[in-house]
């Protein structure tokens, strides 16, 4: 203790403390100077690798190779034998017969002794298993959660079925993990952000230009550049098929919908006019700024619901053969891409050409389908910047018409099952918003109306 | 997935396990399901009796090991006669309708549904999952209603005084019998049959065919003369049906 020291000594000590002290803090400033300077130096390094790799190219559509040795090693390391499992088709095997051939089997096996159509206690038993087989597996429901996959792809979100295989695997997985979220989580959100902000200036800078034929083509121009930056910020292999069929001006876009991303992977190949709500926030910005260099058309929340106000207004912009092709997901909401749900008719009945596109994603490196009730936006964008990359085939299907006579819900239809067939999906009738909604009585109704006929048949008279 | 042995004297509690000198702990990602585990333990169990000169009860552990998830599912193994991997399917099935995880389920549950809503006979076949009473059903009683709907064992041993199968054709025809037959006294009266008419037709016929209809059939099935349809009679009339292909439900492996 100091204060034990005699005077002479316990004078000069607190100067040697001071010193000691002064000598600390210059040590202490002097490291924290450096490691500032070598945390710049790094992302300096950082920025510039980013930018003369990956975004520069990206820009001028000229790839480096680098994804492409980057998938190859992927797949490579994804297709080991022991990631195999045996595919899970589904809990039950469903006879598809039809309410009268099933009931009319059932009724054979007894003497019938009245004429004409009648009812019988067996009947019930095609409702009971039918609702039981309902109740075990139903079609509609699997449609809004992600797809299960054959075998595994390393990443812990998808393997819900597996067992543990080897201490070997694990490894790799541990090293999967280190790899997406040290190496690649930073970097695809550096780029994002880029080609966020580049977005929202490009147009901005754009739109300060008198309206002309430099300004379409530069306003094309820097969306073109934006959307594949964003690409590459969800290291997005897309494949490109007929291209010859790619909607073209004053037409409308129809295309299956899984996820947010299907706007990037559609705009990644040409400029379309989009069709939304009018958000705050981020979204908010880059809407305002979108518009500011091209007509998008978006609409406010209370316009929504007026649909004769929606229709008019998609009517003038397609009239017209200078403006972009409006992109439209008639699905309403985000199916898990195995099948294609109901598309509603209020976007064939605008008129104009359409052109439908299928979109597939390959389920091996990345589920890309956003459950909406399950993950929100920004949960959902990590999801996407943690996968191994974003694959997906998107074919341009030839253009179609509504013929004469052709009513909107079966042009919707026909248009459907055409995208539905060339991208393998499975063609329902539900309809998406049953998501969130209930099922409409129509549907319990025309059952009893098929059950009723089969009953009284010709002896009804009213 | 944590795997050690223990005693036979543990098995009965679920969950409370003690150490042996020679345990074996072999850790495993966490995330990583034993979805075959019926398999695992058995295969498990044949290798190390007599390493430990006890009969091995394994357990899973913190991993997601689905089936020992599911308390007394031997018991319902048995009484079922589904498999495990049906079993496990069958508890994802329940875990995916139960959305707010109650470990049980509400009739608002089977409501939605989706493709369930179409069915003329929704409400009943619901309330046929929940007893008297109930107002939620758990995953036992679950299993247990679906199993009226297993495929017959044709070649299930016929044992003195064993209960009868659930899913042989007599209980199928009860499970039937019982969706006609709301109160419970044994008996189809008219007024029941009438009931169940206007659910599977509502708007479509008018009241007269629906009594017309209901009469004819009665007539027909009635051999006692009660004007009502006893479970011997509703067996009688549907002697010839072939119940077993109708009333069940084709599982997969």
């Amino acid at each position: 203790c100091l204060c034990s020291d005699p005077p002479v000594v316990s004078g000069l000590a607190p100067q040697k403390l001071a010193g000691t002290r002064k000598n600390l803090e210059r040590a202490w400033d002097g490291i924290m100077d450096e490691s500032w300077d070598l945390t710049f130096a790094v992302v300096k390094a950082w920025f510039s690798v980013v930018v003369t790799f990956i975004m520069l190219p990206a820009m001028f559509g000229v790839s480096l190779g680098i994804t492409e040795l980057y998938m190859k090693i992927l797949v490579k390391t994804l297709e080991q034998k022991r990631l195999q499992k045996q595919m899970t088709q589904g809990i039950i095997q469903r006879d598809d017969g039809s309410m009268e051939q099933e009931i009319g089997e059932l009724r054979r096996c007894r003497p019938k002794s009245l004429a004409g159509g009648e009812f019988t206690l067996s009947d019930i038993f095609y409702f009971s298993r039918k609702g039981i087989e309902s109740i075990v597996e139903d079609e509609v429901t699997q449609r809004f959660s992600s797809e299960e996959l054959a075998s595994w792809n390393l990443l812990t979100r998808t393997n819900n079925n597996f067992h543990y295989i080897s201490l070997r695997l694990t490894v790799i997985w541990g090293l999967g993990v280190a790899i997406r979220y040290c190496i690649l989580l930073p970097l695809r959100i550096t780029l994002a952000a880029i080609g966020l902000s580049w977005l929202v200036i490009g147009t901005t800078l754009v739109g300060l230009l008198p309206s002309s034929r430099m300004k379409n083509w530069l306003s094309e121009l820097v969306h073109l550049m934006c959307y594949r930056i964003c690409a590459r910020a969800l290291s997005a292999t897309i494949h490109y098929h007929n291209k010859e069929n790619k909607p073209r001006k004053g037409g409308i876009c129809v295309a299956n919908h899984t996820s947010p991303i299907d706007v990037v992977i559609l705009a990644n190949d040409g400029c379309y006019a989009m069709v939304g709500q009018v958000h705050g926030g981020l979204m908010g910005v880059l809407q305002r700024s979108m518009v500011k260099s091209c007509p998008h058309v978006w609409f406010e929340r209370s316009e929504m619901k007026d649909r004769h106000l929606v229709t008019t207004r998609l009517r003038n912009h397609v009239a017209d053969k200078e403006k972009l092709p409006i992109l439209i997901f008639p699905e309403g909401t985000c199916i898990n891409n195995t099948s294609v749900m109901m598309f509603k008719k209020g976007s064939f009945e605008i008129g104009g050409r359409i052109y439908p596109v299928t979109i597939k994603y390959d389920p091996q490196f990345g589920d890309a389908f956003w459950n909406s009730g399950k993950y929100n936006m920004v949960s959902y964008l990590l999801r996407m910047m943690t996968s191994w990359a974003i694959v997906c085939n998107v074919w341009y299907l030839p253009a179609v018409e509504r013929q004469e006579g052709e009513d909107a819900v079966h042009f919707a239809n026909r248009v459907k099952s055409a995208i539905a067939r060339q991208g393998g999906l499975e063609d329902l009738s539900w309809d998406g918003g049953l998501k969130r909604a209930k099922v409409k009585d129509t549907y319990k109704e025309q059952q009893q109306k098929k059950y009723s006929s089969m009953i009284v048949g010709e002896d009804s008279s009213d | 997935m944590i795997m050690f042995f223990s005693s036979p004297s543990d098995v009965k509690n679920n969950g409370h396990r003690r150490f042996f000198p020679y345990c074996h702990i072999i850790l495993i990602p966490r995330g990583v399901s034993g979805h075959e585990s019926g398999g695992i333990t058995t295969f498990f169990a044949r290798r190390f009796h007599h390493v430990t000169d006890h009969s091995c009860a394994i357990i899973m552990g913190s991993g997601d090991s689905t089936l020992s998830k599911i308390p007394n599912v031997e018991e319902l193994m048995e009484e079922t006669g589904f498999s495990p991997a049906h079993v496990v399917r069958l508890y994802e099935r329940f875990q995916a309708l139960d959305k707010s995880k109650k470990g049980q389920l509400s009739r608002k549950d089977f409501e939605s549904i989706k493709e369930l809503a179409t069915n003329p006979i929704r409400d009943r076949i619901i309330g046929a999952f929940f007893a008297q009473g109930q107002e939620m059903v758990d995953f036992h009683t679950f299993v247990r209603i679906l199993a009226h709907f297993r495929p017959v064992d044709k070649n299930r041993p016929k044992k003195a005084n064993m209960q009868e199968p659930v899913n042989s054709r007599t209980s199928k025809l009860r499970f039937a019998f019982q969706l006609y037959d709301q109160d419970n006294d044994g008996k189809i009266s008219r007024n029941e049959l009438l009931q169940v008419l206007r659910t599977m037709l509502e708007m479509q016929v008018t009241d007269e065919q629906l009594e017309s209809i209901a009469d004819r059939t009665i007539q027909e099935a009635d051999l006692d003369g009660d004007n009502a349809i006893s479970f011997d009679e509703f067996r009688k009339s549907l002697e010839k049906v072939n119940i077993d292909h109708k009333m069940s439900i084709r599982f997969l492996r």
